[in-house]
């Protein structure tokens, strides 16, 4: 996205390799990123955040290990693919969540966490008018937001996915295949994508709202909707479509399927279920005849990952619509000191 | 005058049906500090940001350091400085890491934006809370890192919106010699956008006066001074010891005297009382000693005719002056004509 004039406007580096390196280091860009970065290392919020998730993760992986230790005894688990059972198991006993659950919860608060006041505080302390007389693109400066706390974002979730797999290889002592590895480094890429939607959408209400209470609080709104209400609703409507023969039609499950992909949650959790457990091969209604005659056997990462493409791109999608509407918004919007 | 560093041609915005800006033509020529003077919602703000690229303006072009503000507002801003009416600083940071932050995103290497940043807080006598958070400062403080942040690009034209609000006197001289300092030595042009007309009449060359998105008047304060006393009227304001009975009819009945008002006393000023209007046929007795009044003559030289009525009413002439006009006179009498119909 980088404009023609932004090049131009550069200085000339004389021509020197490493005068040029230097000129692209010293973009303005990079620098808003760096402090911002810096601004949520150092908060109270991000501290908070990431202690709660660093619990819940201990939590799920104690869990997990405890599920699988009393499960594979009794071959409730399918031992080929124990490793990554390290996200998915649920210890009925304890009732601990695992650690897919927990990223599809918490992910979202975090989201809006970092992006809810981004833009309202910025203006409501008078330095985006500051900022804004500086030699800067105003798309840099919203793209900066925007990509750091992308990039805290990805350090947290990579970092602790990471975590979970090292203490599951020292406890259960079963390591991955590189397909496993693989299926779990794609399962950490799709939960950045999911919470980086729950980012943008908060630096969209961050831009529409002048009070970063009142951002923050749609934000979550949103979030709580999405998360509990929309399926009850959903559930209100099968209850409602079921007619006299006690069940539904195909065409009517595949409609409220669709309405429930509308949920980002849901993508997600598609998206995830059948990326962490290979033995998942359809994620819609199926007829008797399109099951007679399959084996049931996992499917390989290629066939999980054809059948996730559309929760992700509509994931993606999700996540530059927000985006988008924030650009226009912002760039819209006029810069006065406090307004 | 001397090359313009900022030329605005029939700039104009418009917000719905109301014009913020209506047709601005000024040129501000370099090293030259000229004041925008305006009340509160006359434009002001409104011209800084379509001067510095940040607002579209609805029609006409905004020049600075030759480089047109909407089509190129990162030229523009690289080489002006803007300090807005309210500055907001990172306040959990230090004042020394918002300035090298500034710098940095002004293309100042590290090292440099550190060096340049302490020098600045020399300057600005801040170096001793370089290392506190800005969230400590005073409000004195903030508006001097405000300086300090607007110089560390090293801009050609400096555009300070209110510097002085919210400052005490002493801080408000201070900020000002400084402002005036930094324009002579090196050159710096200066825009200064307030309401505080005293202030602003000492450091500036020529002023602009702004309302309601009009420039209605533009030059030195002599200049407008001297527009103003054109008019054709003086006035002299007399202080007597006493109360003469009929001070008031005799100085109306001189040749040449349109009105005799009588000045409310010291302290009624400053409790905020307005003229008390006589008439010009009679002034009243007050419980105060002294009688302040202001004769308003059609044409100048009557200080001594006027002395000689005194004089023969037996009271002593404590003060006699002629007022000559201030900026808030200019002020005053500019824009109460413009609040006519």
């Amino acid at each position: 996205m980088t404009s023609p004039q932004q090049d131009a406007a550069l200085p000339h580096g004389g021509g020197m390799n490493a005068a040029q390196e230097e000129t692209r280091l010293r973009r303005p860009f990079w620098i808003l990123v760096a402090k911002e970065i810096g601004d949520h290392m150092r908060s109270w919020r991000f501290g908070i955040l990431f202690a709660i998730i660093v619990l819940a993760s201990v939590g799920s992986v104690y869990g997990a290990i405890t599920a699988l230790q009393g499960g594979v005894q009794q071959a409730e688990f399918d031992a080929n693919f124990l490793f990554l059972q390290m996200f998915t198991a649920v210890d009925s006993s304890r009732q601990l969540p695992n650690f897919m659950t927990f990223v599809s919860f918490l992910g979202p608060l975090m989201g809006i966490a970092l992006g809810f006041d981004s833009i309202n505080t910025e203006r409501s302390k008078g330095t985006l008018s500051r900022l804004l007389s500086q030699p800067i693109y105003r798309d840099d400066f919203i793209r900066a937001k925007f990509v750091a706390a992308l990039l805290l974002i990805a350090a947290v979730v990579f970092s602790l996915g990471l975590l979970v797999m090292g203490v599951g290889l020292l406890t259960i002592g079963f390591p991955p295949t590189p397909e496993q590895f693989l299926r779990v480094v794609l399962f950490l890429c799709l939960a950045v994508v999911y919470i980086g939607f729950w980012l943008t959408l908060s630096i969209l209400f961050s831009i529409r709202c002048r009070q970063a209470a009142t951002s923050a609080l749609s934000g979550i709104a949103i979030w709580i909707f999405f998360s509990f209400f929309y399926g009850m609703l959903l559930n209100l409507l099968a209850g409602s479509m079921i007619g006299d023969a006690g069940q539904m039609s195909l065409r009517q499950q595949e409609w409220l399927l669709a309405l429930n992909r509308l949920s980002p949650a849901q993508l997600f959790s598609e998206a995830t279920t059948t990326l962490l457990m290979p033995g998942v091969r359809s994620l819609g209604p199926m007829t008797m005849e399109q099951v007679y005659g399959a084996i049931p056997a996992p499917l390989p990462l290629g066939q999980s990952l054809l059948l996730v493409w559309p929760q992700l791109t509509g994931l993606l999608a999700a996540t530059m619509v927000c985006f988008g509407l924030s650009y226009l918004l912002f760039m819209r919007q006029e810069i006065r000191s406090r307004m | 005058m001397a090359e313009a560093i900022i030329a605005l041609r029939q700039l104009s915005k418009h917000y719905g049906d109301k014009k913020a800006v209506d047709r601005l033509d000024l040129e501000i020529a370099r090293g030259e500090i000229f004041g925008l003077l305006g009340p509160n919602g006359a434009g002001k703000t409104t011209t800084i940001l379509m001067m510095l690229g940040l607002t579209e303006p609805t029609a006409g072009s905004a020049l600075v350091c030759g480089s047109d503000a909407t089509r190129h507002p990162l030229e523009v801003k690289r080489r002006v400085g803007y300090m807005p009416d309210d500055i907001g600083f990172y306040e959990d940071r230090s004042g020394l890491d918002n300035l090298i932050f500034t710098a940095r995103l002004n293309g100042v290497s590290p090292r440099d934006a550190a060096d340049r940043a302490e020098a600045l807080l020399r300057r600005v006598g801040l170096e001793e809370a370089a290392d506190q958070r800005v969230g400590t400062y005073s409000r004195g403080m903030r508006q001097r890192l405000g300086l300090a942040d607007v110089l560390i690009k090293r801009p050609q034209v400096v555009i300070l919106d209110e510097p002085t609000l919210g400052i005490d006197p002493q801080g408000v001289r201070e900020l000002l010699a400084l402002i005036s300092d930094l324009s002579r030595k090196e050159g710096l042009t200066v825009l200064l956008c307030s309401h505080h007309l005293h202030q602003v009449q000492q450091i500036c060359d020529r002023v602009g006066l702004f309302v309601r998105g009009r420039l209605i008047a533009c030059g030195t304060i002599e200049a407008l001074a001297e527009q103003l006393n054109a008019s054709g009227t003086a006035q002299i304001e007399l202080r007597l010891a006493g109360w003469p009975p009929d001070i008031g009819a005799r100085l109306q009945a001189l040749q040449g005297v349109t009105a005799v008002r009588r000045l409310p006393e010291e302290s009624e000023q400053a409790s905020g009382a307005t003229d008390a209007e006589t008439g010009g046929v009679h002034v009243e007795h007050g419980q105060g000693q002294e009688l302040r009044l202001l004769v308003e003559c059609a044409a100048p030289g009557l200080a001594p005719a006027i002395a000689a009525e005194v004089h023969a009413s037996g009271t002593a002439l404590l003060e006699l002056r002629r007022v000559a006009y201030g900026l808030d006179d200019i002020y005053r009498t500019y824009f109460e004509g413009e609040d006519g119909p």
